[in-house]
């Protein structure tokens, strides 16, 4: 509870310098305010339990249940449901997906109808939930043969240098932004334990070294697979 | 009553985002692993606190900090908070206070983004205890803060997204070069991790509305357009600190030791 209070002070102390000292007004409505601090420290330590009780163990007992199995293609495509089922739901990116469309429809390359926008937001849902799928398979293979993960990185990055000289300019913003967006509060802690698991169970590898990283790849993928869907639809026309 | 609506709606709705989780879950634990789950009772009750947490969490927010922080940064980018002249060019000296919300608002609201304090907490344990928690939090909001106040800059000043973007990459390419051959390489894949995991619940609210508050009042500026790319800084800019705080309490263990050496020599010679 008091960690959880000293997470918030930061905010609560920059709003207050903002208002009182920048803009140099009252501070609004305290009334509202304070139960609704009061809410998020309270939940913010609600949800550190429910890390250490459920969510951790969950992902470290998953990994430690593939391993045993030894089924190479079971783990694989579990973690590519996981990226996938999870990023195309994620409210966020549905979001960035609708802005997304009218961006497009704003640089012309899409025609300002109902229909057109809501395929258009819904193809890039689809690429990015795919992209996070593969990313999650290309990270769990990486952790089983324990590639070094700078490379794959660097490499991912100078692919986005390279295509963002090709990728249409409306869809350079909206592509690095999604990156950002993939990782949900809730898939990220299921997502590190299991990575983490892995590398633990697993001879040979350093849960330092070799767990980290999946959310580092989901986050990548999407700015290269947005930028395909970019120069595909281009190409289309 | 509101708040007891509120929060019941809340709850709805996280219920609703992790459903797809839920059944992918179960469904390989049902038809794939086909073993009960260890402590089973255990890890539903903390799936139960991480729903009512996050709904708390979000309502609380909801009600306290985003409307204040939204209406700040739609004040703070405002022409007669500026001072700017309708219909003169953005002139970047103008938007002082805008810089500092920026990098204050980055920084704090990601201190207190949940999954940080998830990623940070495993860190912490992996790295049994060399990596405190609250270190690399810090690290993190910091490399946050300079991303969305160097943000804030490229909307004012209207220069291309990619070069900053590009410029970037090469500053942790050439980082991780440095980094990963020395004996501090653990903290590469993590500096990686923590660039994804900022921008979730808490910044990405307040952020936007910064960046659209600032696209839509500076001439010149397309909201749609300009508005995107503030969540890409502040992805970035954390891999840079993470790894750069790294670098630097090497860099000042190394010259600790040598002053330390140094001294023992000159003691020795007199």
């Amino acid at each position: 509870m008091l960690a959880s209070f000293r997470d918030l002070a930061p905010i609560i102390l920059v709003i207050f310098v903002f208002q009182v000292f920048v803009l140099q007004q009252p501070f609004p409505n305290l009334d509202e305010v304070i139960p609704g601090l009061i809410l998020v420290v309270v939940g913010l330590t609600f949800f550190v339990q429910g890390l250490e009780l459920g969510l951790f163990p969950l992902g470290e007992d998953m990994a430690q249940a593939f391993a045993k199995k030894g089924n190479l293609w079971a783990l694989l495509s579990f973690a590519f449901c996981l990226g996938f089922g999870t990023t195309a739901a994620e409210p966020a990116l549905i979001a960035v997906a609708k802005e997304a469309a009218e961006a497009a429809a704003e640089g012309g390359v899409l025609a300002r109808e109902e229909e057109a926008l809501r395929n258009y937001a819904m193809g890039l849902r689809i690429t990015v939930a795919l992209s996070v799928g593969a990313a999650l398979v290309l990270g769990v293979i990486r952790i089983l043969k324990g590639w070094p993960l700078p490379y794959i990185i660097v490499g991912g990055y100078v692919l986005v240098a390279f295509m963002t000289v090709f990728a249409p300019d409306e869809i350079i913003g909206v592509a690095y932004d999604s990156g950002g967006v993939t990782t949900s509060t809730i898939t990220v802690p299921l997502v590190t334990a299991l990575g983490v698991g892995l590398a633990t169970v697993i001879r040979g590898r350093n849960p330092m070294i070799d767990g980290f990283g999946l959310i580092a790849m989901a986050s990548l993928s999407p700015m290269i697979f947005v930028m395909v869907y970019g120069i595909v639809l281009g190409w289309i026309g | 009553m509101t708040l007891l609506i509120a929060l019941f709606e809340s709850l709805g709705r996280t219920m609703f985002d992790i459903l797809p989780i839920a059944a992918v879950l179960l469904g390989f634990q049902l038809f794939v692993i086909r073993e009960k789950p260890k402590r089973i009772g255990r890890v539903l009750g903390g799936f139960a606190y991480v729903l009512v947490g996050l709904s708390l969490f979000l309502v609380g927010l909801e009600q306290a900090l985003f409307p204040v922080g939204e209406a700040m940064a739609l004040q703070l980018t405002h022409p007669d908070f500026v001072g700017s002249v309708a219909g003169a060019g953005a002139d970047w000296t103008l938007y002082f206070w805008v810089y500092a919300f920026a990098a204050a608002i980055g920084f704090s609201t990601t201190i207190a983004e949940p999954s940080l304090i998830a990623v940070a907490m495993k860190a912490q344990e992996m790295s049994a205890g060399g990596l405190p928690a609250t270190r690399l939090r810090i690290a993190v909001a910091v490399g946050v803060g300079i991303g969305v106040a160097l943000g804030a800059f490229r909307i004012v000043t209207g220069d291309p997204l990619y070069m900053y973007i590009v410029a970037g990459y090469a500053v942790v390419v050439l980082q991780t070069i440095f980094v990963a051959r020395g004996r501090t390489k653990w903290i590469v894949p993590l500096a990686y991790d923590s660039g994804g995991v900022t921008t979730s619940t808490v910044t990405v609210p307040v952020v936007t509305a910064l960046g659209l508050g600032l696209a839509t009042t500076i001439p010149g500026r397309s909201p749609i357009l300009d508005g995107f790319g503030l969540i890409a800084f502040a992805s970035l800019f954390p891999m840079i600190t993470v790894m750069g705080f790294v670098q630097m309490d090497v860099a000042i263990t190394a010259w600790r030791a040598k002053r330390e050496a140094y001294r023992v020599e000159e003691g020795v010679s007199r």
